[in-house]
Order: C-alpha cells, then sequence, then structure tokens
C-alpha cells in the first residue's frame, strides 16, 4: 500500500523541458517510477526523451490528465513561476502535486494553499521539499532511490538530506514511504496529515518522524500522537545547540524566545510517548530495538 | 530580512499609512541638520534590531535642533544589548493621547495570515495577549480575500477601539494589508499607533520583516540590506549565495541540506562536551552544489580565526561526493600554505566510492575522512581541542 503515492500512480513533471526537471525525471523513471508525460506552457505537442522513453509534453496539467490519466505531478519550475504552476495542478483537480522547488514567496504559497484547499481536490506536498518515495513502487521528487529498499517504517521529515541519513541507518528494514515536507514556513502536507496516513496504512508497522527548531508543528504532531496513533513513533529534533534569534537555513527554522526550542519539542514528543533520539544514529537505534522487539 | 524603524516608516509613508515625520542620520551633525529642518522638539532614536532600547537610554526628547545634536552623539555609537548604534532616526515629536497597536503577520500554524489590533498598545503585545485578551482581536485572514474595508472594520470593533476612531483604523488597516502584500513582508507591526491630542491616527513605530525569497521581484530591497552591522564572514559568505550563520565555536561545520547541518551542529556540540569546543559556524552548501560550491564554503570557513578544526558532512543526494571531494582538493590547492587546519571528512550517498578515492588519491595532509557521522564529528571535536 504505502501512503499518498505507489504502483499505480502516474506521474506528470510540471517543468519537465527544464535542466533539473530532465535530469529528475530521468532518475525517477530509472528508479521505476511510471512518469506519462510533462507539461511545460508553450511547448505543447512536443515530445521528449528522457532514459529511452518517450514523453508526450503538454500546455497544461488539464490536457495532461485527458491524455494520459495522470493522477499525481511533481513540480520543478523555478519560483517564480512556481505559483501558477501549482494553481494550474489544482484547477485540473489532480489528487497530488508534489513541490520540489526552493525559494516561493511565502505569500505565493499561502495563496496556492488557501486556494487548495478552496477547492478541497488537490494534496500539496512541498514546497522546498525532497519530494517523496515509496520504494519500488514510485518515486516523486529527489530522493536517491539506490539508499534502500521496500520495508515496513514511515519516515516524516522537513528536511531532505535528514531523511538520507535516516534510511540510510535503517537501510537493512527498508521503508513503506518516506515523505519530506519540506522547511518552508507554509507547508502542504504536516508531519500530522503523513502520521494519520501511516496510521492508517496496513503496510506501516512504525513511524521516525523528524522535526526541527522553529513554530509549534512538532508539539501539534505530540498532541496528535497521544490521541490517534497506537503504532510505535521514534522522533529525532534538530537544532538543540541552535542559538536564539539565527535563522538555520530553512526559512522556519529559528528559535525565538522560549518557543520553538529544539528540548521543548522533545519533551513534548516524549509526554506522547515517543521514543526520542539526541542524533539521528541513537534514533535509528531506538528504532532498531522496537523493531526487533 | 528585519527593517530598521526609519526603514519600516518610509515604507509605510510609501503606501500611505500616516506617519510623522523622520529621518535619518549617521552623525551628530545630520542630526541636527534633520531637527533644524523639523523644527520644534523632536525624538532622537537609536537605530538597532532588537527591544528594549528604551530601557537602555537609546531614545532621547530633544528640545531644539542644537540638543538633537548632543543627543544624538551620546546615543550614536552606544552598544544596546550587544547592537552597536550606527543611526538614530530625527522623529516629530507629538502630543499623544492614546496608544494603541496593529500588526500583521504570517501564521504559520493556521497557513495563512494573522491580523492583530487592540486598544491597548505601546506594550509589548504578548503582555496584551496575557492580561487583557479581550481587548486583543486576532482575526485569520485568507491571502486570496485580504483584509477588505469591512472585515477592518470588523477587527476595529473586536479589538475594542473607541468608535470615534474605528473608522480611521480600519483604514490604516486596510493600507497595512495593501503595504504587507505589496512588500512581500512577512512581519508589518505598528506599535504604538497612536491617536494624537488633535484626533489624528498616525503610526509612531514599526517593525518589518520582508521575505528573502520575493526579492526577484523587489529591485528595491537589496537597498534595505544593513552592511555596516553585519559580520564580515556572514556579509563575504552571502555574496558568495552561501547559507552561512557565524556561531562561537572552535568546529567549523560544512554540509548539505539545513537539517543535516542542524544536526551535524548537535553531534559536534555533544563530542565536544568532552573536550570543551563547539561548533564555529553554520554553513550549508545546499543541494546539488557543485565543487566551486564546496570550494567557496571551505575558504570561507578556513578563513574565520576562531575554526581550529573543520568537519565536512555531506549525504549525497542530488549533491554529489565526487564533486565535493573535488571541491576540497580545489580548495586546498587554491589555498597552499594557508590553509593550516585539519579537515575531517565524512562521505556518504550519491557516488561515495568515487568521493572516497579522490581524496585518497590527493592524500592532504590536513585531510582525513571517517566513516560515520558520529566518529567523524568526534574527531573533529578532538582535534579542535589541541
Amino acid at each position: 500500500m504505502a501512503i499518498f503515492i505507489n504502483k499505480d500512480t502516474r506521474l506528470i513533471v510540471q517543468g519537465m523541458t527544464g535542466s533539473e526537471g530532465t535530469k529528475h525525471t530521468g532518475r525517477m523513471i530509472a528508479s521505476g517510477t511510471n512518469v506519462v508525460g510533462g507539461v511545460t506552457p508553450g511547448k505543447g505537442g512536443q515530445t521528449v526523451e528522457i532514459s529511452g522513453k518517450t514523453l508526450p509534453v503538454f500546455n497544461t496539467v488539464a490536457e495532461a490528465i485527458a491524455a494520459t490519466q495522470a493522477n499525481a505531478s511533481v513540480v520543478f519550475v523555478p519560483p517564480k513561476f512556481a505559483k501558477a504552476a501549482v494553481i494550474d495542478a489544482i484547477d485540473a483537480a489532480i489528487p497530488l502535486v508534489v513541490v520540489i522547488t526552493e525559494g516561493i514567496p511565502v505569500h505565493d504559497t499561502a495563496a496556492f494553499f488557501a486556494y487548495s484547499q478552496s477547492k478541497g481536490t488537490t494534496r500539496i506536498v512541498g514546497p522546498n521539499c525532497p519530494g517523496l518515495i515509496s520504494p519500488g513502487q514510485s518515486n516523486l521528487g529527489i530522493i536517491p532511490a539506490d539508499i534502500t529498499g521496500p520495508g515496513r517504517i514511515g519516515l516524516v521529515s522537513k528536511s531532505g538530506t535528514l531523511t538520507y541519513q535516516m534510511m540510510y541507518e535503517l537501510r537493512d528494514f527498508g521503508f513503506s514511504t518516506a515523505v519530506g515536507i519540506g522547511g518552508d514556513p507554509i507547508i502542504g502536507t504536516t508531519h500530522i496529515d503523513c502520521l494519520r496516513a501511516f496510521q492508517d496504512d496496513p503496510d506501516t508497522d512504525a513511524i521516525v518522524m523528524i522535526g526541527e527548531i522553529g513554530g509549534d508543528a512538532e508539539e501539534r504532531a505530540a498532541a496528535f500522537i497521544s490521541e490517534y496513533v497506537t503504532k510505535p513513533v521514534v522522533g529525532y529534533v534538530a537544532g538543540f545547540t541552535a542559538p536564539e534569534g539565527k535563522t538555520m537555513g530553512h526559512a522556519g527554522a529559528i528559535v525565538s524566545g522560549s518557543s520553538g526550542t529544539a528540548q521543548g519539542k522533545k519533551e513534548a514528543l516524549e509526554a506522547a510517548g515517543v521514543k526520542v533520539g539526541k542524533t539521528p544514529s541513537e534514533t535509528a537505534e531506538l528504532m532498531r530495538k522496537i523493531l526487533n522487539g | 530580512m528585519d527593517l530598521f524603524e526609519y526603514q519600516a516608516r518610509d515604507l509605510f509613508e510609501a503606501h500611505n499609512i500616516p506617519v510623522l515625520a523622520g529621518a535619518v542620520a549617521t552623525t551628530a551633525d545630520e542630526a541636527e541638520k534633520a531637527a533644524s529642518v523639523m523644527g520644534g522638539r523632536v525624538v532622537v532614536k537609536a537605530q538597532v534590531k532588537i527591544g528594549g532600547r528604551g530601557k537602555a537610554g537609546g531614545v532621547k526628547l530633544a528640545q531644539d535642533a542644537a540638543d538633537a545634536r548632543e543627543k544624538a552623539a551620546a546615543i550614536l555609537g552606544m552598544d544596546i544589548k550587544g547592537h552597536t548604534v550606527h543611526k538614530v532616526m530625527i522623529a516629530q515629536a507629538a502630543p499623544i493621547a492614546e496608544e494603541y497597536y496593529a500588526s500583521i503577520l504570517l501564521d504559520r500554524a493556521n497557513r495563512n495570515f494573522l491580523v492583530m489590533a487592540s486598544v491597548a498598545g505601546g506594550m509589548e503585545i504578548e503582555e496584551v495577549a496575557k492580561t487583557q485578551p479581550e481587548k486583543l482581536a486576532r482575526v485569520g485572514i485568507d491571502p486570496n480575500v485580504g483584509v477588505t474595508l469591512e472585515k477592518a472594520k470588523e477587527i476595529a470593533a473586536l479589538g475594542q477601539f473607541p468608535e470615534v476612531v474605528q473608522d480611521q483604523v480600519a483604514d490604516v488597516l486596510v493600507k497595512l494589508w495593501a503595504a504587507f502584500v505589496a512588500e512581500d513582508a512577512t512581519l508589518m507591526e505598528i506599535n504604538p499607533l497612536v491617536k494624537t491630542e488633535d484626533g489624528r491616527i498616525v503610526a509612531l513605530d514599526g517593525k518589518v520583516t520582508l521575505d528573502d525569497n520575493a526579492e526577484f521581484r523587489h529591485a528595491g530591497h537589496s537597498d534595505l540590506v544593513d552592511h555596516a552591522s553585519a559580520n564580515p564572514l556572514e556579509a563575504q559568505a552571502k555574496e558568495l549565495n552561501l547559507n552561512y550563520v557565524k556561531l562561537d565555536g572552535e568546529v567549523g561545520i560544512i554540509g548539505n541540506g539545513a537539517g543535516l547541518v542542524m544536526s551535524t551542529l548537535d553531534v559536534v556540540a555533544y563530542a565536544g562536551e568532552k573536550y570543551g569546543v563547539k561548533p564555529a559556524n553554520f554553513l550549508d552548501i545546499g543541494g546539488g552544489a557543485s565543487a566551486e560550491v564546496m570550494a567557496n564554503g571551505l575558504s570561507i570557513i578556513l578563513g574565520d580565526k576562531d575554526v581550529r578544526s573543520v568537519f565536512v558532512n555531506v549525504f549525497g543526494g542530488i549533491t554529489a561526493c565526487d564533486a565535493v571531494a573535488n571541491g576540497i582538493v580545489q580548495a586546498l590547492n587554491i589555498l597552499g600554505d594557508k590553509a593550516t587546519k585539519p579537515i575531517v571528512v565524512r562521505l556518504d550517498g550519491n557516488n561515495v566510492l568515487e568521493g572516497r578515492r579522490i581524496l585518497n588519491e590527493a592524500a592532504h595532509p590536513l585531510v582525513q575522512q571517517l566513516d560515520t557521522m558520529d566518529g567523524a564529528a568526534a574527531k573533529a571535536a578532538e582535534l579542535a581541542a589541541k
């Protein structure tokens, strides 16, 4: 089963004809993803050859769906044009849009997120995220497919490279789905959305949740875990030693006063019964113990 | 990017939000000139991006231009909580009848924007929220609808503004929203929003944060950057498009991806407890970093006199480990004898074998490779202790 994506996912790539889009389309195809076409406004009617596949290009997502029965899209469009691309996808009522693009103005994200909520037909993952992978089934985005294979751990993280690190630490177990939800202040799919989906997924036995300083998403996730999640959850929070008032790379990663500290998040998670590791390797070890019984 | 008060004032004025006359000065001479143009009594206000400047003696009333000169001379160069005062704002003094509060900000939890307004102003809004929550209006705004006049009037009533000023306050809220959108702000706060004795509603002090991601559609925003207060290494890193934050330890850190770098800081801090050392910086070379980016990053870190060892921690996703390895070798070639600090490297992921081979082959005496993040962090901490 896995969450959000599986072997039945039919993917289009918005921005497929750009250099990043082409490169990653090739990688996604190579890892077994069923890419059925791409969208670049103004280039509709062309075809492109990527990794031995001839892929049609469309002007809009609606046209792409009509011709290919696509049910998911991944966005590799530059920040300037990302809002229009996501609105196009929402207008076509595609069930899933994964926005990889980094550097989208938050007013644009706020606008397309509110629009998706008003329509109620499209889940957005990201922006500024590595995407998600259900190993062996489908891979939407830029997560390297060769770190590990299918398994029964679900993973949700704001950070791309920490996702890779954790998949690597637990590579002997494998994953049902790993979701990089992105580090921007506004994101379409939250820790809570993923925790709910993993709890409901019969192919996921245990969950790793990776958080980081800033905001209160981890605290809210902890409250949700207490009331909804019965599967074992192991947590990690990056930024224990980050000083107050400095933004650590991600726009959202900042400790202001007492709010958003790693310690506060750790305590909230532990109060919800989540075992929290101090480092990625210690976190992996906690999961290992749970899975080995 | 956070703006200074005078920049916020100018931005408000440009968007027709009522403000008093104000000018910025970097010397006592300029302050006197500005005060004499304004005439009458003025307030001399230290321009620092931190609260509590009033208590620290950074805000003074001046009776005339000569007095403004004296007050400015005293405030310029002051240290307020670690921030040196490089500029003062000369603001027209106004007789204040009442102090209110208004702001618009990004609401991460609800993934929209939030307008806050209150008849109780002039103090920290957290204080109002705690002690007089009934006087604080908090209203979520749909980004695709915005603050309409109707909505603004509703907010003014909720914030318990006196009826005589509700229309004026609503007008300010509508204009504040327009400014917030037009400038791609994530925070615009007016505190206090005052009623003068002659009944005008005026923004007396403001805080503005602009979205750095939106710089591509605001040619003017780059002029607002504060170069005088920037750490020289941070300024240099910004010019090279590197995501760098200077910290106060001894172990230089380079990694790819914000989360992994933050995690690396933690692991080094834990390992460093034994040796009394801490991370010296945050540096994210980002996704898909080339050899050149790696070389730039390494030169910045090796240029930091506080750094005693360097830890390069890369998990190759898009970033290829061979590019990282080439970057390290290139940087060391360029730096030559200037590179004197030991470098601990941990590579994993995309093209890791090739990356490790390149470093082994180069066999630079300063570079050593370790297989795990924990092991490499411990080694880097140990080397920094020596």
